[in-house]
């Protein structure tokens, strides 16, 4: 037990490794073998994280169960790794929903044991992006994450794959050589890439780069920095991967790009630029606010005007983000300043955090029915289904709820993050929160239309014989739903912990 | 008692010994020939592999030295031995000779003849890496230039392959020439206490030569070697070169021939001539940016699959040279791992390229597809390859090319552009070799397969075995880059020293 | 001139030439003997005995030191001698070997004769030590040259060939005594060393030159330098073969022993003026050997024009001077006898079995023949400069030579040279290896004695690359008497 204590966060990344190798050892074939396989082996890292939710002490500061060891002498990397409550939050998020994900997958047919290995592999990559503590390391599991994801999509998804899937890939990548010039300017210019070495001395940071002012080198780290978060949140209007990438993504590759792949760009917002970059995100938190504005409103927007049932929710979550965003803003902007307008600032934060891992949950959640309904009726035309509430209840049961989440509706999770992020963004940003809260209209507009040309009206002739769904699809949904209504019920178990780290963090 | 045993000379001379084994065969005993080959080559790449693991570190220098009197009136002696800069690359060429001969297999035409031309070449390319004596380095080099000529003119591509080997042979015998012309000034410059000259290059390091003469010989030498290194525009013979080769020679010649360049351009060029050095090598820089980019762009936009392949490492070793230039241990270190991990992953794609073209018998990208399904593991190796390629982390490109970047951005003591061009390297080089990587693997891999090449055998054996080991130095030193940043850094910290670089 | 009491020392010292000519005697008289079919055998005599003259020279004809001169200082037995006669040991009883096959010749007891004649004549150019001595030993050579090379009467190109190498010889040999005749003129003496004395007391530097110029060119006619060399590729291409690799190897060292001993010992009092011609005249022959040689078709000539350029290579060795450059052209010299005779037997082969010598009918002779080929090979790359063979070697010393001496445009002129001559010895190897042909599957027949020719001469130019330095420090104590004074 002791040993697993120690070493948590690196068995957290690295069993699904081990899973993944395992699952290219067994033999290719036998299809059930390999799914349930994948199931059980992602069950460790879902239990590990589980356990460091339970182990994890929010009250005590800085960083938990850090874990150092050199790995590249050579460039001063070393594999450092350590939790906050940001991070134990997201790691919950991910162990939670690469399982569920992986009993979605039980209907693909195709190359079972390549998919099952990717997405292991996959989990891997976003766990060690959220324990990482340098920035080599970082950037490592960053781009690592890239390369299983691209095949998901690539391999296994619709029909424009092809085209969404270097897209999702050129994009990404593009914006992380920005980051990894960004992240060796910053090396060289504190003598390391750590993370908690550089936080210490770069403050105070005085010799630029080659001639350079500090100051300068800083507001390009920044940006590049910014740009390649940007792109992956995505901020409007770095979006335009997203909404071909959701779509033709097989349904569990939607679930995890929606509901952790975004993630890891908020976090990146809030583990690197706002710590080392305080200053220059606050000289910019205005436009960034308005940036986020669009994506809540236009997103919203788009999603309404779609025929589409996947990229609708593709556009939502856009949308959604966009509300992440903004708390992040508001957090940004308060720097510096009295203790009350620090309170708004730490609100919105908190609201930020939760609500990325509310999306993570009712986006997953919608992205899996929504693929429960396409391989009934190989159609994700709205226009095609209707009335198929009385043909299947149940799916109709948790196609509304998880609609209400996302749209905020008091006593669901989503109500309260997004209203964290208004009470916060209120006094900061009033014009634009104001604005917002159209969005939060257009946001019921579009979950409403959805549910009423999928479930309501006479029903469709074509789709009398559709099956219910089946236990592994509601065992895969079902978990998201019950969080869903827990943290809207009693959000504390899980503010509390966010809630006390953010404050350290801002206040 | 072990220190007794030669180990370098063994290393060197068991393929020669062994190409004339093969000569005594009879020639039909085609089994006996290949085997005996795979024997050959896997004793040398056991051996290098147990030499770098027996290498002291905390010692540094040069270790496992051996040296003889050979022509005494001249100052030539047979002196070898082994330090960090030079460790890694035998252990690659055991690697790629061994894997060379696995995917080799298949050659019906003479294998004898060619088996014999190749461990002739794999002699001279150990040699070279080894040799401390100036003279004893340029025998090697010729020794390993002639057999390349009779392996792409006999065993080649058939479209081009006389013309691709004769003119890679006359590139690189000019090329020879220039930097003998500096080797050779070198040589009569200095008199040792004892009056005479020597070739032995641990004593010209320390003959002090004056600056303007450093200055003067530096290009001569540094370029006729840097020629084989496929610096732009002297890269030209390369990507003829590297098509027209059998598969096996491809993956020699690209694989280690080019960072034979490399070595003796730093051996022979920069290490001798510090001060040409440190006046030159900015400009150099230049150049090797030209290859990273140009490299990527032609890379892209090539039709047949072996050129891509052949562009892109052109583009690869512009930053091996861009490292070097930086002249600080982050860009030596740097460019170090990446002549090891290019050589690996060139090594690989060329393996991989000789398996579809020996099934499909075309190279036309547009006319091929759906490899995947006949060819699984060589797909999964040419696509871990291709992330290489691009820098991706987790594999070995990723810990080679980062640390060329921190050394290029660090020399911007020396010229304030430096990093400038790192930058650019950076942002044209890695998306431009991420499009192309992308489009190829996209195109020939994945896709339809066409109807004609329903029927066409997977992979044999011997070319999984050879894949799997590539792959697993690349993933190896991709995660754990320290078992040979430790042992280059070792090795170029005192020629930095020496230079006054960081 | 002394006489001095009857030694049995010098009857030593000459041995090999009293052997030789037993041996003609023995085989013009079995040539009566025996009938027609058992004729052949004389080549394996001819041949066989020269092996064993070789052995008996080196057992108990070895030059004690520094060398003395017999016989009244005509000749001069020392270890440079001694290399020169193994040299012409060797490529006579090679030649002789390689004959056997040869329709025309292999049967004609007159033509080993005048052969072992010929050899017997180089041995005494190599000792010469006096004026006279030298122009009866360089006749006695060219006459039996010139008869073998026209030998096959009925061949017109044979009796071409024989023609105008007696009348280029004989023009050059007539400038060359006028040479001699004016530095008898000048001195009064004959024997070498009195002569170069005596030239140290005269005044006038031009009549000694004009007589350097004019024995150059007797030299120059028999090592085919430039401009003396154009006899050379009509003379090689009409010539029966294995009288070409004769010419090409042993009149060449003949001549190479001559201008060494020679020049080095007589002139060196006008060094300052012939050095520098014979720096021009070195390189202009290399390239102009080795542009010829490029566009050559047919693979005696090749062959002919690359060793004109070979003699090139080797002159820069002596252009150099002092120990080094002669030793290094010795080696060279060594070298060269070995690696020619070699691509010369597989012309021959080659020749018997198709009756070509077009390059371009060479094609896949490395899969009718791998063996054959691979000997070619080796000989081509040999006489191209690659390592690890003995010509690389060779080139590295005469380069080196040159640059020690301060020549060093020559070495540079001499290496862009060898990187020319590659082009041509590796288009024949090309051929060979990369070419197809209908009648791969015929093998070339190779008799026995000749694959051991071959084997034994392969052998011999690894052994000599192999064992470089040991060879060349041999010539090097070869080439010291010239150097020490009163040597010569």
């Amino acid at each position: 037990m002791d040993f697993i204590l120690n070493n948590l966060l690196t068995l957290i990344v690295f069993t699904p490794l081990v899973g993944s190798v395992l699952i290219m050892l067994l033999p290719r074939e036998n299809k059930p073998l390999l799914r349930w396989a994948a199931f059980v082996f992602s069950l460790v890292p879902a239990a590990l994280s589980i356990l460091l939710w339970f182990v994890y002490q929010p009250d005590v500061g800085g960083f938990q169960f850090e874990v150092y060891a050199p790995w590249f002498p050579t460039i001063n990397a070393g594999y450092h790794v350590g939790v906050d409550g940001i991070s134990v939050a997201m790691i919950l998020l991910t162990g939670i929903l690469t399982p569920l994900a992986i009993l979605i997958s039980f209907s693909i047919e195709e190359r079972v044991q390549a998919y099952m290995a990717l997405f292991l592999l996959l989990e891997m990559g976003m766990m060690g992006v959220f324990v990482a503590l340098d920035l080599i390391i970082f950037f490592v599991f960053w781009e690592f994450g890239l390369v299983p994801m691209y095949f998901l999509i690539n391999q296994w998804g619709g029909a424009d794959r092809h085209y969404a899937s270097f897209k999702f890939f050129i994009y990404t990548m593009a914006g992380s050589v920005g980051m990894l010039l960004a992240i060796q300017a910053m090396g060289l210019t504190a003598g390391t890439f750590d993370l908690l070495g550089i936080a210490q001395v770069w403050p105070n940071l005085t010799v630029g780069l080659f001639g350079l002012p500090i100051t300068t080198v800083k507001t390009i780290a920044f940006w590049a920095f910014f740009l390649a978060f940007a792109i992956k949140v995505p901020i409007w209007p770095f979006h335009t991967w997203l909404p071909d990438a959701h779509t033709e993504a097989p349904t569990a590759g939607s679930m995890i790009l929606a509901g952790i792949l975004l993630k890891l760009g908020a976090y990146g917002f809030l583990r690197i630029i706002q710590p080392l970059f305080p200053h220059e995100f606050q000289a910019f938190a205005l436009p960034v606010a308005i940036l986020a504005l669009l994506a809540i409103v236009l997103g919203a927007y788009a999603s309404l005007g779609q025929r589409d049932f996947k990229k609708l929710i593709a556009y939502s979550s856009v949308s959604h983000m966009g509300m992440v965003v903004l708390g992040l803003a508001v957090a940004a902007r308060v720097l510096g300043a009295d203790e009350a307008t620090r309170l708004n600032g730490i609100i919105a934060a908190n609201g930020a955090v939760l609500q990325m891992f509310n999306h993570g949950l009712y986006s997953a959640a919608l992205f899996a029915l929504v693929g429960v309904v396409y391989e009934r009726t190989h159609t994700r035309n709205l226009d095609d289904y209707g009335g198929l509430w009385v043909a299947l209840p149940v799916y109709g049961g948790m196609l509304i709820f998880s609609s209400m989440a996302s749209l905020g509706l008091p006593g669901l999770n989503g109500f309260v993050s997004e209203f964290l992020v208004v009470r916060g963004a209120w006094p900061v940003f009033p014009a634009i929160t104001f604005i917002g809260l159209l969005g939060l209209l257009l946001s019921a507009a579009y979950s409403l239309k959805a549910i009423q040309k999928v479930l309501h009206g006479p029903l469709n002739p074509h789709w009398t014989h559709l099956k219910e769904v089946t236990w592994r699809e509601a065992l895969a949904i079902a978990p998201l739903m019950l969080l869903m209504i827990a943290i809207g019920v009693w959000p504390r178990w899980l503010l509390d912990v966010i809630n006390l780290t953010v404050t350290r963090m801002i206040g | 008692m072990l220190e007794q045993i030669p180990f370098i000379s063994i290393i060197v001379f068991t393929p020669l010994v062994t190409a004339v084994l093969l000569m005594l065969l009879p020639p039909e005993r085609k089994t006996a020939i290949r085997v005996i080959s795979a024997i050959a080559a896997f004793i040398t790449m056991a051996l290098s592999i147990c030499l770098f693991f027996a290498y002291n570190q905390a010692q540094g220098g040069y270790q496992f030295t051996e040296r003889t009197d050979w022509i005494p009136q001249l100052g030539i002696s047979y002196f070898v031995g082994v330090d960090g800069l030079n460790l890694p690359l035998v252990v690659l060429t055991g690697i790629v000779a061994f894997t060379g001969v696995l995917v080799s297999w298949g050659i019906e035409d003479r294998p004898r003849e060619f088996f014999t031309f190749f461990f002739i070449l794999v002699t001279g390319v150990f040699g070279v890496f080894v040799s401390l004596d100036m003279f004893l380095l340029f025998f090697f080099y010729e020794l390993a230039v002639f057999p390349m000529y009779l392996l792409i003119g006999i065993w080649g591509w058939p479209v081009t392959r006389e013309y691709a080997a004769m003119k890679l042979t006359l590139y690189l015998l000019v090329g020879s020439v220039f930097s003998l012309v500096g080797a050779l000034a070198m040589y009569f410059s200095y008199t040792t206490p004892q009056g005479t000259h020597t070739f032995d290059m641990l004593e010209l390091a320390r003959a002090g030569f004056s600056p303007d003469f450093q200055r003067l010989w530096f290009l001569p030498t540094f370029l006729g070697f840097a020629v084989l290194a496929g610096l732009w525009p002297f890269h030209n013979w390369s990507p003829d070169g590297h098509v027209a080769a059998p598969t096996a020679v491809s993956m020699l010649h690209a694989g280690v021939l080019m960072k034979l360049g490399a070595y003796s351009a730093l051996r022979v060029g920069v290490i001798l001539l510090p001060e040409g050095a440190k006046t030159f090598l900015p400009f150099i820089v230049m150049l090797a940016v030209v290859n990273v980019v140009y490299g990527a762009f032609i890379a892209m936009i090539q039709r047949d699959f072996k050129y891509v392949i052949g562009f892109s490492s052109v583009s690869h070793m512009g930053l091996v040279s861009l490292g070097f230039a930086t002249m600080n241990h982050y860009g030596w270190v740097g460019a170090g791992l990446q002549m090891f991990s290019h050589g690996i992953m060139t090594a690989l794609f060329f393996a991989v390229v000789g398996m579809v073209y020996d099934r499909a018998h075309i190279r036309d990208i547009p006319q091929l597809g759906g490899m995947v399904r006949k060819m699984p593991w060589a797909a999964v190796a040419f696509i871990i390859g291709g992330l290489v390629s691009m820098g991706m982390p987790g594999f070995s490109g990723f810990v080679s090319e980062l640390p060329i970047f921190i050394g290029a951005w660090r020399a911007g003591s020396i010229a304030a552009w430096y990093p400038v061009i790192a930058v650019v390297a950076a942002l044209f080089g890695i998306p431009v070799t991420a499009a192309y990587i992308m489009r190829v693997v996209g195109r020939v891999f994945f896709g339809e397969l066409p109807p004609q090449f329903a029927h066409i055998p997977g992979i044999t054996v011997q070319d999984k075995i050879a894949l799997a080991i590539l792959v697993f130095f690349l993933i190896g030193l991709g995660v754990y880059p320290r078992i040979m940043a430790d042992l280059i850094g070792v090795g170029v910290r005192p020629f930095l020293a020496a230079l006054g670089g960081a | 001139m002394q006489f001095t009491t009857f030694d049995p020392n010098s009857l030593l010292a000459i041995l090999p030439e009293i052997l030789l000519l037993g041996l003609i005697v023995l085989v013009l008289g079995l040539d009566l003997a025996l009938p027609e079919s058992r004729r052949r055998n004389l080549g394996l005599l001819a041949g066989l005995g020269q092996l064993a003259i070789l052995a008996a020279m080196l057992a108990f004809s070895r030059p004690n030191g520094e060398g003395i001169s017999l016989w009244g200082g005509m000749f001069r037995h020392d270890l440079f001698t001694l290399i020169f006669r193994g040299m012409f040991l060797v490529a006579g009883a090679a030649t002789s070997l390689i004959s056997l096959d040869v329709r025309g010749i292999n049967r004609q007891g007159e033509y080993y004769a005048i052969l072992l004649a010929a050899v017997l004549g180089m041995n005494l150019m190599a000792a010469s030590n006096d004026l006279i001595m030298l122009y009866v030993a360089l006749e006695t050579t060219s006459i039996a040259l010139y008869l073998l090379a026209g030998y096959l009467r009925d061949d017109v190109r044979s009796s071409e060939a024989g023609l105008k190498y007696f009348l280029f010889g004989s023009v050059s040999s007539a400038v060359m005594l006028y040479g001699l005749s004016l530095l008898y003129g000048m001195t009064g003496k004959t024997g070498l060393r009195e002569v170069a004395a005596a030239l140290t007391n005269v005044q006038d530097t031009l009549p000694i030159i004009g007589a350097a110029v004019m024995i150059a060119v007797g030299f120059g006619f028999k090592v085919a330098a430039a401009p003396f060399h154009f006899w050379t590729p009509d003379v090689y291409e009409g010539a029966p073969p294995p009288v070409t690799a004769f010419i090409s190897v042993a009149s060449k060292a003949a001549g190479f022993s001559v201008l060494l001993r020679f020049f080095t010992a007589v002139f060196p009092v006008i060094q300052p003026q012939w050095g520098p011609l014979m720096a021009a005249i070195a390189a202009v022959t290399m390239t102009i050997g080795n542009v010829l040689a490029i566009p050559q078709r047919n693979i005696k000539r090749m062959l002919a024009y690359s060793s004109i350029a070979q003699a090139g290579y080797a002159l820069i060795g002596f252009v150099a001077g002092g120990e080094f450059g002669l030793a290094a052209t010795t080696y060279y010299l060594l070298m060269y006898v070995l690696t020619n005779i070699a691509a010369f037997t597989v012309v021959i082969l080659f020749a018997n079995l198709t009756g070509s010598e077009e390059i371009y009918d060479y094609a896949g002779l490395s899969r009718r023949s791998p063996y054959l080929a691979f000997a070619m090979l080796l000989a081509l790359l040999s006489l191209g400069g690659i390592p690890p063979l003995a010509g690389f070697f060779a080139k590295v010393y005469v380069f080196a030579a040159a640059i020690n001496t301060g020549l060093v445009w020559l070495a540079v002129v001499g290496v862009v040279n060898a990187i020319i001559g590659l082009y041509y010895y590796l288009t024949v190897a090309k051929v060979m290896y990369v070419h197809r042909s209908e009648e791969e599957h015929i093998p070339v027949p190779v008799p026995r004695v000749y694959a051991v020719v071959l084997a034994l001469l392969v052998v011999g130019i690894i052994v000599l690359a192999v064992g470089a330095n040991p060879w060349l420090d041999w010539a090097t104590q070869a080439a010291r008497p010239f150097f020490v004074a009163g040597g010569g």
